[in-house]
């Protein structure tokens, strides 16, 4: 059984806002909104101000920091917008998930007084807040969702940066297309405003410095906080159909060979009708992003990395929601690509539903 | 289509290797110490299953580097057994933890800081790669010539489970008659032991270690923390016969189910734990009287054993099959535990022995269960391995017997 399959919902946070509205005005082209001073030399774009604390019940709030208040705020933006809060229940979760926040403060005093081993569990002993290690664990954000949203199908949580969610997407889709799931949300959530995340990519020495310019124009990867999330569904019984979801693939291996990859994702890409769309989530990391703009011979239409900022596990997703969005406003077609930082290549072509 | 399995891959507190974690299991033995890899003075609890390696001495082995060494192991005799070799030619999923970079690393960089610690942070790419979510498994994936994006799961206890899970289904969808699913951990390091000590989730009967994982017991005070890994090479069973590879077992399902109750708590009533299993059961196409043996989530805290059991009862009825936790011996071994734990499945069906629960000295008989003291001979065609993890991630595996 090969089933087709819809995108009939969506949830999009970021620096532009929230929701349809916000993210649709983007795809027309828009200043990015910029944070250059906080994390300089690193610019970052900085989520919007959003309403959390009406949306998350107070004692789930409280157990989260916002990179999980992040996701289960945007994962219930999509929920509402496809109109699936009855189906909750039977709804299959999947998440790309990074970690979630430090103590810095904490991590700071040690790195200032550098106490012997001892001494230094004993700061973290008394200093660590319990409940912050459920903040931090990976799964649950999903976890999370599923408290405050009752989600309460299956609840998986893959980990990988930029390709988890490109994989997380190709794996429900592939659940729904084969008859597994009848109805899913997939996404994820990033937030670049935090010095611990920030190190682990800044020890990679990709990211860009200097004040920000357009993602062609750079050599690195300027963050941004953002989340996306998507609900899936068959076609056929999907009452509201925002985009078809027509083919998606992924692939991974090492730097040397993914040129090759790239133009094998691409081959395998149902024709591409006149004016097809392409959005690409490239990360503005120098060699894969020269790779990636390289096999697609043509320069993209749009990088949504300049429009809200490269958000890892969440870009991938960020961009086929946007995609759903262009198809919504009259693209037949978009071609979303992707190319992480590190490793793994991804492409998907959405269409309309009529 | 049934899924078999050709080879199997073990590493934990008992030892390497399928043939010595066997010997170990079947004659009681227990593989919690106290932990020597760190100082863990003033630390609630002190033990732990640990594999320790020869890196350990210079004290900057990280949790990162030390799951992908276990997962290669595991990985490398399961491949080894089933009479394939690198590259594999077909995909890996695996339940792994999150990493992060840890204290002797975040100091060495000299800051006192975070603006600091970005400033020197550019010249550290070989931490950048250790540290990636994708870093491990990419490096598993490269090293024995997996296909595609590597699937990392983590849904906490359940992830090796899940990894499964997603290798069954990617076979079941014909889109490889072939993958390795595995799971490995190693997130015993100062700062999650402390984390897990402050959600008081962990044992601290420290003395002996031996006695401190004690699954279904009255005096049972919480989990044991545990390194390992486990893997299984999955083919449909035709791939498997069509190349005269010998079938050691059967995954004839999975089943899961999310808890939306609380993070670290399940539903009272089990009602989440009895719809995991009975979905586990229905994807395998049995009913639970031809299910032989449960290896039980059993983590030995006061919830879950009492949960769990309560499930177990509602599913099974008053007379359930016998119930083993083999954390008793290895620990909690968080994201591998569904793995290993299947593993330990099919190698009691294989030799048709129950592996035990060890310190049974004070069984909580109101649980209702036959917990297997001592390893004995059962005849048995079935079982189900149960994983059930913070976040309401529940997952259950039925493991069958070869022809």
């Amino acid at each position: 059984m090969r089933r087709p399959v819809a995108i009939t919902g969506l949830g999009l946070a970021s620096s532009q806002g929230e929701g349809r509205d916000a993210h649709a005005a983007l795809l027309k082209g828009v200043a990015p909104v910029l944070e250059e001073a906080r994390f300089a030399p690193y610019p970052v774009h900085p989520l919007a101000p959003l309403p959390f604390d009406k949306a998350i019940p107070r004692r789930e709030f409280r157990q989260m920091e916002t990179w999980q208040r992040l996701g289960v705020y945007a994962a219930g933006l999509a929920i509402d917008d496809a109109g699936l809060r009855d189906r909750v229940a039977g709804m299959d979760l999947i998440v790309a998930a990074g970690g979630g926040e430090r103590d810095t403060a904490l991590d700071e005093q040690i790195l200032a007084l550098r106490p012997e081993e001892a001494a230094r569990h004993r700061m973290l002993m008394d200093g660590l807040r319990p409940t912050l290690f459920l903040a931090q664990l990976s799964n649950l954000l999903a976890g999370s969702i599923s408290i405050t949203h009752n989600v309460a199908g299956s609840s998986r949580t893959l980990l990988g940066e930029e390709i988890a969610g490109a994989e997380a997407v190709r794996i429900l889709a592939a659940r729904i297309a084969a008859g597994s799931s009848d109805l899913g949300l997939v996404g994820g959530a990033f937030v670049a405003e935090r010095w611990d995340q920030l190190l682990l990519y800044a020890m990679g020495g990709a990211m860009h410095q200097g004040p920000w310019a357009p993602l062609p124009e750079r050599q690195g990867i300027a963050f941004g906080s953002a989340a996306a999330f998507l609900t899936l569904e068959p076609l056929a019984t999907a009452a509201a159909p925002l985009a078809i979801l027509s083919h998606i693939a992924t692939d991974q291996g090492g730097a040397q060979t993914r040129p090759a990859r790239l133009a094998s994702l691409l081959a395998g890409v149902p024709e591409r009708r006149p004016g097809c769309l392409v959005i690409s989530t490239a990360t503005g990391a120098a060699a894969p992003t020269r790779d990636e703009l390289a096999a697609l011979g043509a320069a993209p239409a749009l990088f949504s990395a300049d429009l809200i900022g490269h958000s890892v596990e969440a870009a991938f997703p960020a961009g086929l929601a946007l995609g759903a969005l262009a198809v919504a406003a009259g693209a037949p077609q978009v071609l979303v690509t992707g190319t992480g930082q590190w490793r793994g290549e991804a492409v998907a072509l959405l269409e309309t539903p009529s | 289509m049934r899924i078999a399995v050709t080879g199997i891959g073990l590493v934990t507190a008992l030892g390497f290797g399928t043939g010595t974690n066997w010997a170990a299991l079947t004659a009681g033995t227990s593989g919690i110490r106290h932990i020597t890899r760190f100082d863990t003075t003033g630390m609630r609890a002190t033990i732990a299953g640990c594999v320790d390696f020869p890196e350990d001495a210079g004290r900057n082995f990280t949790t990162a580097a030390r799951v992908e060494r276990l997962g290669q192991l595991a990985i490398a005799e399961a491949l080894a057994q089933s009479g394939l070799a690198a590259p594999f030619g077909g995909p890996l999923a695996i339940g792994m933890p999150p990493v992060e970079i840890e204290w002797p690393q975040r100091l060495a960089f000299r800051a006192a800081t975070y603006p600091e610690l970005m400033e020197k942070a550019p010249a550290a790419a070989p931490l950048y790669e250790e540290f990636l979510f994708g870093g491990a498994s990419t490096r598993l994936a490269e090293r024995f010539g997996t296909t595609g994006v590597p699937q990392v799961v983590t849904t906490a206890c359940a992830s090796g489970g899940s990894a499964i899970q997603l290798a069954i289904e990617a076979i079941r969808r014909g889109e490889t008659p072939k993958a390795i699913a595995a799971g490995a951990d190693a997130s015993l390091q100062p700062e999650t032991l402390i984390r897990f000590g402050l959600l008081q989730a962990l044992s601290t009967r420290n003395d002996p270690p031996e006695a401190a994982s004690r699954p279904f017991t009255l005096s049972r005070d919480g989990f044991v923390m545990g390194d390992g890994a486990g893997a299984l090479i999955l083919e449909t069973e035709e791939h498997a016969r069509a190349r005269g590879a010998t079938i050691l077992g059967y995954v004839l399902g999975a089943g899961e189910a999310a808890d939306t109750f609380h993070r670290t708590r399940s539903t009272p009533d089990g009602a989440a734990i009895v719809r995991c299993m009975q979905r586990a059961l229905d994807d395998a196409g049995l009913t639970p009287a031809e299910i032989g043996y449960i290896n039980a989530h059993g983590t030995s805290t006061p919830e879950n054993d009492k949960m769990e059991a309560q499930a177990v009862r509602m599913l099974f009825g008053e007379t359930p099959p016998p119930i083993s936790s083999t954390k008793s011996m290895i620990g909690h071994t968080l994201s591998a535990a569904g793995a290993i734990e299947a593993a330990i499945c099919l190698l009691a069906l294989r030799h048709q022995v129950l592996p035990p629960t060890i310190n049974q000295d004070d069984v909580d008989e109101g649980l209702g269960l036959d917990t297997i003291p001592v390893a004995r001979p059962h005849r048995f065609r079935a079982a189900i391995s149960n994983s059930f993890g913070f976040g309401g991630q529940n997952v259950s595996v039925v493991l069958g017997a070869a022809d």
